[in-house]
C-alpha cells in the first residue's frame, strides 16, 4: 500500500514546520429568502501534519460548517464568502470542481456524523467502498476488490468478505460507522474529517470505535480533524482544541490547557456543564439567578446538600412509590415466512423506588429501559411480572382507575422535536391534560398555563407561540410544564435531555431538581448517560440484554461498581479521567 | 425475493376476483334489465335478447352467474362481441398492435420524462426547470383527444408528415405519432416526478457522503441521484398503465387503429354494451398482472422492499 | 498522544470578549410574530405569484359556474341557426357558432357549471370517503385495516376512467351527478391510501404517545392530533385531482357516455365538434382551452399548496 501513498505525495513535499491545513479568517454564508444568513463569521484555525484537533461547539455553532466548507461540501446555497483555505499551501477555495475531486477522498478524506443516512440504501456494501478507491487510485477489477476487503478488515469488520453484497439496512449503526471510516480512510489521505463520528452510536460502541480510529490515523500518519459537541471527547481524543460559538472561535489552543484554565466566558461555561465523574448531585437551589456554572461545582460543603441528604434517609425508610416485580415483556418478531422469533426485551426485572427519590435506570441501546418505562406508564402490558402505584397492581386498570393512574404518573420523552403537536401552540399543548381529565374552567385553566409556564422558567407570552419556533431545550420545558399540569406524583423521564446541547442539558437537569424539592416529585430516570446519571440520581439500575446487571445507590455505584458491564461503561464515558475546571 | 415474489402473487389473487367481480356485479346488478340498458337507445329483437339472456345466465343467482363467467375466463372464453366474435379472437389479433403502441409510448415517456426530470431537478430554479414545469402542467392540463386532435392536425393534415390515420398492420413508424399523443400526460408526471425526487435525493446525507469520496460529478449524479430516484418512478408506472389503457382508447379512436383501444372506442360509439364490458374486463387483469410485474421491478430496485419480511 | 514537536505548538489564544458576547443560554425570541404551520404555508403561498393567478382564475371560473348570465346576454340555445354551422366570429359572436349554429362563447359560459360541479363534487366524494376510510383503517389498524385495505385495493385495480366507462355504459341517466358519483366509487383508494399512510406515521409520533400517556381518549386523539398532522398531502392530492375529474369528465363525455347530450358542457361541445375538426378546429379548440385553463387553475394552485405544506422545503425555507 506504500505505492498509493507515494504517488500522492510527490508533487510539493512541505517542511514539516509549515501548516498541514491553515485556515484564515473563513467567512461562510447561506443564500435564504431574507438575504444572506452568515454561518461562519471570520474562523481561523492551523492543523500541522501528525496532529489532531478538535472543534467543539453547541449545535448551530458552525462547527460542521467550517468543515464542509474544506472540501465544499456546502449544501445548497452555502457558499465561501471571504477568506481562504489553505491545505498544503494551495487555497482550497479557489480550485476548480476537477481540482476539488482529486482533493477529496485522496488528500482529505471525510467520515460523516450519521451512519443511518450516509450509506445509499440501493447499493451494497462491496460496492459503496470500491466505488471509493476505484476514484481515488488506479486499482481495477480483482485488486479492486482485493482492496476493498482489505479496507474494511482494517476498518474492524473482520468478516468484510462475506458481507461485502450485504446492504446498509443489514448492518448496525456500529458497523455501518466502520464502512464510513474504512472509506474515509481507503485513500490513505493526509487528512480526515471526521463529523461527529460517533454521536449516534452507544458508549462503548463509541468507545471502540475512537480507539480504533485512533489506532489507524496514527499508523498511516494521517491528521485528524475532529467535530463534536461533546469537550470530554474532544479533550480525550486531540491534542488541540477550537472552540466555537455562534459562528465564531472564541477559544483555541493546546487542550489541557485550554480544560485547565479557560479563559473565554463560553468556554467556562462549557468546562463547568461537562458533566464528569468528578461531579455530584445537583442540589436545588432557591435562589434562581444563580448562573449555571457554580450549580454544577462540586461543592461537598453545602448545607443544603446535608439536609437534602437527610430528607432522603428519612424518605428511603419508607415504603416503596413504585415497585417492580419480576416484570417480562416479549415481542415477537415476524422473520422471513410464517415463522416467528421471540425476543425478550424485558427479562425478570425488579426493582422499587422510593417518594421523592429519582431512580435511574441505565443501558444501551437494545437494553430495555425505554421498554421499561413503556410498561411502568401503561403503554404497553407486561407478558408477566408485576407493577405496583402505592401497593397497588396497575395492570388491570381500567376506565377511571386507569385516567387516574395517568393523571399522577406522567412522561417526559426523550425527543422535544417529536413529543410536542406541531399544529398546537404552546398554551393548548399544556392545557391538553386539563381538558382530557376535566380539570376547571377555561378561565382556571388558562390561570394554570401561566402558572406552569412560570414554573419552567418561560415568559408567559410563549403561550401563544408554536414548537417549531422554539429551541430543543424551550419544547422540553413546554414537555415538563404538561407533564406538570395535573400535579403528577411521578414523572417518569424517557431519555429526556439527551437530544439536548450540554449547557441546556444542565439548565434543564437543574430545573428538574428544583421541580422535586418543590413538589416532592419522583422521577423515573430513563438514560444512556452515565454522566448525567451521576448529577440527578439517588439510585442506579444499569440494565443489558433486557436484564438488570446491577442496581445500587448512585455512590455505590460509581465508586465502586461491582459487574464488569458497569465497569465498561464508566470507562467509556468520555472525558471520564479529565479533570474539569480544576 | 422469492418470498416477497411470492406474497405478491398472493395478494394478487383476491384482487382478481374481486375486481372481476365488481365488473360484474356492477353491469348485472343495477336495478333493471340489464340487457336493456347494455344496448341503451337500440333494443335489440326478443330473440336475441333470450339468447343474451340464456348466455349471461341471468336466471341464475349473481354469485352463480359470476362463477360460470369467471370459469369461462380460465378456459380462455373471454365472451363475446355484439358480432359474434369471441372475444378472444379479437384480443389475439388486437392485442400485439396495442401492446407495440404501449410500449413504444412507455418508451417514450419513461426515457424523455427521466431525462427531462432529471435535468430539471439538477437545475431547480433555473430556465430549464421553469419551462419544464410550465410545459409538463399545459400537458397534464390539456385532454390526451384534444392534443391527438392537434397532432394529427398539425403533422398529418398541414405538414404532411404522418398518416391520420393507421393502416391495418399497424407498422412501428406509423405509430410513432399516436404513440407520442398517448405518452404525453405520463410524460408529463414522469418528469414532475423525477424531478421532485432527484430535488430531494441532492440534498441527501448519502449524495454528500459520495462526492466526498472524491467521485466525480457525473458519477454522484448517475450512480447515486438518478438510482434512487428511479425508484419513485417505477412505482407510477405501476398506475400509469391504467391511464394508458384509458388512453389507447381515445388515441386509437383518433388515429383508427385496430388495436384493443380502437375496438372498445368503436363498441362504445356503437353502444354495444357487451362488447365494452368484455374487453374492459380483460384489460382489467392486464392491468392487475402488469402492476405484479411493476412491484417486482420496484423490489428489484429498492433492496429493502426485497429483503422487507 | 503523539507529541507536536516545538514549532508546531500553537497558542492558546482567546477571541476578544466584545466581538463575541456570550448570550443567555436558551432565550425564547419574544419578538417575533407566533407562527403556526397554517400561517406558515400562508406566508409563503402569498409571496408566489402563481398563487394569486390561479386562485383568481378559480374564482373567476366558479362565478361563472354559479351566475352564468353575469357573463353573457347571448341565450346559449334558442336562436341556433344552421346557416351560422361553424361560422367564425362576428359582432356580438365573438367566438364565432358551433356546427349546430349557436353561440360557442355562450355555450362555453354555460358549459361551465357542469364540468366545475362534476370536478367538485367527485373531489369532494372521494376526499370525505378516502379521508375518513385512510385514517380509520390507519389509525385503528388491525383486522379493520386489513379488510379495508384489501377492498380498496380491488377498486384500485379498476382504473377510474375504465370503471366508469362500464358503469356508465348501463347508467339510463348521466347527469353531472352520476358523473361525479360513478368516478369517486373508483377514485376513492388513493386518497385512502396516502391518508392512512400519513396517519401511520402521525399515529407512530411522541406527541400521541404523549397524549395517550396524559389521558386524552383514543378517537379525541385521532380527530384532535392524527387528523390535523395527516391532512397535508390529502389537500394537496385533492387539488390536483381536482382538475384530473374535469378532463376526465371531458374524456368520457368525448366518448359519448358522459354527460347527457341535452346537458351543456365542454366535454360535450369538444365531443360534437370533433368531426369537423379539419374544416373548422376553432370549433374544438374554444372550449377545450377554457377546459384546460380551468384545469391549468387548479394543476397550479396544488403545486403551491404542496410546496406550501411540503415539511422538507419548509425546513428548507
Amino acid at each position: 500500500m506504500t505505492e498509493l501513498v507515494t504517488e500522492t505525495v510527490n508533487q510539493t513535499v512541505p517542511s514539516s514546520n509549515d501548516p498541514l491545513l491553515d485556515i484564515r479568517d473563513l467567512e461562510v454564508g447561506f443564500q435564504t429568502q431574507y438575504g444572506v444568513v452568515p454561518a461562519v463569521r471570520g474562523v481561523s484555525l492551523t492543523l500541522y501534519a501528525g496532529q489532531t484537533l478538535a472543534i467543539v461547539g453547541e449545535s448551530g455553532s458552525g462547527k460542521t460548517t467550517t468543515a464542509q466548507a474544506i472540501i465544499n461540501l456546502l449544501a445548497g446555497t452555502g457558499k465561501v464568502t471571504a477568506g481562504e483555505i489553505l491545505f498544503e499551501g494551495r487555497d482550497l477555495t479557489r480550485l476548480s470542481a476537477k481540482e476539488m475531486q482529486g482533493v477529496r477522498g485522496s488528500l482529505i478524506g471525510y467520515v460523516p456524523q450519521d451512519p443511518m443516512s450516509n450509506l445509499n440504501p440501493v447499493w451494497n456494501i462491496g460496492f459503496q467502498v470500491e466505488e471509493a478507491i476505484k476514484a481515488n487510485s488506479p486499482l481495477r477489477g480483482k485488486e479492486a476488490r482485493a482492496r476493498t476487503i482489505e479496507v474494511l478488515q482494517e476498518a474492524g469488520l473482520a468478516d468484510a468478505a462475506d458481507r461485502l453484497k450485504q446492504y446498509p439496512h443489514q448492518f448496525s449503526g456500529g458497523m455501518r460507522q466502520r464502512v464510513l471510516i474504512g472509506i474515509g480512510l481507503s485513500a490513505r489521505p493526509k487528512l480526515l474529517i471526521a463529523d461527529e463520528p460517533t454521536s449516534a452510536l452507544d458508549v462503548t460502541v463509541q468507545r471502540q470505535i475512537l480507539d480504533h480510529l485512533a489506532t489507524l490515523t496514527r499508523d498511516y500518519g494521517t491528521s485528524v480533524l475532529f467535530i463534536t459537541h461533546d469537550l470530554g471527547l474532544a479533550a480525550e481524543r486531540a491534542e488541540q482544541l477550537v472552540v466555537m460559538y455562534k459562528g465564531k472561535v472564541v477559544e483555541s489552543g493546546p487542550s489541557q490547557e485550554i480544560l485547565a484554565n479557560p479563559q473565554h466566558p463560553y468556554t467556562q461555561r462549557l468546562v463547568a456543564a461537562a458533566p464528569s465523574l468528578a461531579s455530584r448531585r445537583i442540589q436545588a437551589k432557591k435562589n434562581q439567578d444563580a448562573p449555571a456554572p457554580e450549580i454544577f461545582s462540586a461543592g461537598g460543603t453545602d448545607t443544603a446538600l446535608i439536609t437534602r441528604a437527610t430528607e432522603r434517609e428519612l424518605a428511603a425508610s419508607g415504603k416503596d412509590l413504585i415497585s417492580v416485580e419480576g416484570i417480562t415483556k416479549m415481542y415477537r418478531i415476524r422473520k422471513s415466512g410464517l415463522k416467528y422469533d421471540e425476543l425478550l426485551a424485558v427479562n425478570d426485572v425488579s426493582f422499587g423506588v422510593k417518594k421523592g427519590t429519582t431512580t435511574a435506570i441505565v443501558g444501551e441501546s437494545g437494553s430495555g429501559k425505554s421498554t421499561v418505562a413503556k410498561l411502568i406508564l401503561q403503554l404497553e402490558s407486561t407478558t408477566s411480572g408485576r407493577i405496583e402505584f402505592e401497593g397497588r397492581d396497575v395492570a388491570g386498570l381500567k376506565g377511571r382507575e386507569l385516567l387516574n393512574f395517568r393523571r399522577r404518573v406522567q412522561p417526559v420523552f426523550q425527543d422535544p422535536y417529536g413529543s410536542l403537536d406541531p399544529q398546537y401552540n404552546v398554551g393548548n399543548t399544556i392545557a391538553e391534560p386539563l381538558l382530557a381529565h376535566n380539570v376547571g374552567s377555561r378561565k382556571e385553566r388558562q390561570k394554570r398555563v401561566l402558572e406552569l409556564l412560570d414554573q419552567v422558567s418561560l415568559p408567559a407570552a410563549t403561550q401563544f407561540r408554536y414548537p417549531s419556533e422554539l429551541s430543543g431545550g424551550q419544547r422540553q420545558r413546554i414537555a415538563i410544564a404538561r407533564a406538570l399540569a395535573l400535579k403528577p406524583d411521578v414523572l417518569v423521564l424517557d431519555e429526556a435531555v439527551s437530544a439536548l446541547d450540554v449547557l441546556v442539558q444542565g439548565q434543564i437537569l437543574n430545573l428538574l431538581t428544583e421541580l422535586q424539592t418543590e413538589l416532592g416529585l419522583t422521577y423515573l430516570f430513563i438514560t444512556h448517560d452515565l454522566a448525567v446519571v451521576r448529577l440527578v440520581a439517588d439510585n442506579v439500575c444499569v440494565m443489558q440484554r433486557g436484564r438488570i446487571v446491577e442496581a445500587a445507590s448512585t455512590d455505590e455505584v460509581f465508586n465502586n461498581p461491582r459487574e464488569l458491564y458497569t465497569q465498561e461503561l464508566l470507562a467509556a464515558i468520555p472525558g471520564a479521567n479529565f479533570a474539569f475546571g480544576r | 425475493m422469492l418470498w416477497y415474489t411470492g406474497k405478491r402473487l398472493l395478494q394478487m389473487i383476491p384482487v382478481f376476483f374481486g375486481a372481476t367481480f365488481l365488473i360484474y356485479f356492477m353491469v348485472f346488478s343495477l336495478p333493471g334489465d340489464p340487457i336493456a340498458a347494455l344496448y341503451g337507445d337500440r333494443p335489440p329483437s326478443p330473440g336475441v335478447i333470450a339468447q343474451l339472456r340464456a348466455e349471461y345466465n341471468l336466471d341464475k343467482s349473481l354469485i352463480e352467474q359470476y362463477l360460470i363467467y369467471i370459469g369461462g375466463f380460465f378456459q380462455g372464453d373471454l365472451g363475446t362481441t355484439f358480432s359474434g366474435r369471441s372475444v378472444s379472437s379479437v384480443m389475439a389479433s388486437a392485442f400485439p398492435i396495442t401492446a407495440r403502441l404501449a410500449m413504444l409510448a412507455l418508451a417514450f415517456e419513461a426515457f424523455f420524462g427521466i431525462l427531462v426530470g432529471l435535468v430539471a431537478g439538477l437545475r431547480k430554479g433555473k430556465l430549464f426547470d421553469a419551462s419544464a414545469l410550465v410545459v409538463s402542467l399545459l400537458l397534464i392540463s390539456v385532454p390526451t383527444f384534444v392534443i391527438g386532435f392537434v397532432l394529427q392536425f398539425v403533422f398529418g393534415i398541414q405538414l404532411g408528415w404522418a398518416r391520420t390515420t393507421v393502416s391495418g398492420a399497424a407498422p412501428l413508424d406509423e405509430l410513432i405519432l399516436p404513440a407520442l399523443v398517448l405518452a404525453s400526460v405520463s410524460f408529463a408526471y414522469i418528469v414532475r416526478l423525477t424531478r421532485a425526487s432527484v430535488s430531494d435525493n441532492l440534498n441527501a446525507d448519502f449524495v454528500r457522503t459520495a462526492t466526498a469520496k472524491g467521485l466525480s460529478g457525473r458519477r454522484v449524479v448517475t450512480v447515486h441521484v438518478l438510482r434512487n430516484s428511479l425508484v419513485p418512478v417505477v412505482t407510477f408506472l405501476g398506475v400509469d398503465i391504467g391511464s394508458l389503457m384509458v388512453g389507447a382508447i381515445v388515441t386509437e379512436g383518433i388515429f383508427n387503429i385496430n388495436g384493443v383501444g380502437g375496438t372498445v372506442y368503436d363498441a362504445i360509439k356503437l353502444g354495444e354494451g357487451p362488447t365494452v364490458v368484455s374487453f374492459i374486463a380483460v384489460m382489467v387483469v392486464i392491468f392487475v398482472v402488469a402492476n405484479l410485474l411493476v412491484d417486482l421491478l420496484y423490489a428489484a430496485l429498492d433492496p429493502r422492499i426485497r429483503y422487507a419480511k | 498522544m503523539p507529541s507536536s514537536t516545538p514549532n508546531n505548538r500553537q497558542a492558546h489564544v482567546v477571541a476578544a470578549l466584545d466581538e463575541t458576547p456570550v448570550a443567555a443560554i436558551d432565550q425564547v425570541n419574544e419578538t417575533q410574530k407566533a407562527r403556526s404551520t397554517w400561517t406558515d404555508a400562508w406566508e409563503s403561498m402569498r409571496r408566489r405569484p402563481s398563487f394569486w393567478i390561479s386562485s383568481s382564475l378559480i374564482l373567476l371560473i366558479v362565478l361563472v359556474a354559479l351566475v352564468p348570465t353575469l357573463f353573457t346576454q347571448a341565450p346559449p340555445n334558442s336562436n341556433c341557426l344552421l346557416a351560422d354551422s361553424n361560422g367564425g366570429a362576428e359582432a356580438g359572436h365573438p367566438l364565432g357558432f358551433t356546427r349546430q349554429g349557436c353561440d360557442t362563447y355562450a355555450r362555453i359560459i354555460f358549459g361551465t357549471r357542469a364540468s366545475v360541479t362534476v370536478g367538485l363534487l367527485a373531489t369532494f366524494l372521494v376526499t370525505l370517503v378516502g379521508v375518513v376510510i385512510g385514517a380509520l383503517a390507519g389509525y385503528y389498524g388491525g383486522v379493520l385495516d386489513a379488510i379495508v385495505s384489501r377492498i380498496g385495493d380491488i377498486f384500485f385495480a379498476v382504473p377510474t376512467v375504465l370503471g366508469a366507462i362500464v358503469l356508465l355504459s348501463v347508467l339510463p341517466e348521466r347527469t353531472p351527478v352520476t358523473i361525479a358519483l360513478v368516478m369517486s366509487i373508483f377514485a376513492w383508494p388513493q386518497i385512502a391510501r396516502i391518508m392512512r399512510g400519513a396517519v401511520l406515521t402521525a399515529r407512530n409520533s411522541d406527541y400521541v404517545t404523549a397524549s395517550i400517556a396524559l389521558g386524552v381518549s383514543k378517537f379525541k386523539i385521532l380527530l384532535r392530533h392524527v387528523v390535523p398532522n395527516s391532512i397535508a398531502p390529502v389537500i394537496v392530492i385533492a387539488t390536483v385531482s381536482l382538475g384530473t375529474f374535469i378532463v376526465a369528465e371531458a374524456t368520457l363525455s368525448f366518448l359519448g357516455i358522459g354527460l347527457g347530450s341535452d346537458i351543456m358542457s365542454w366535454g360535450n361541445d369538444i365531443g360534437n365538434a370533433q368531426t369537423s375538426i379539419r374544416t373548422a378546429p376553432q370549433v374544438l379548440l374554444y372550449p377545450a382551452a377554457a377546459l384546460s385553463v380551468t384545469v391549468l387553475a387548479f394543476l397550479m394552485l396544488g403545486d403551491v399548496v404542496g410546496d406550501a405544506l411540503d415539511p422538507k422545503a419548509r425546513a428548507r425555507r
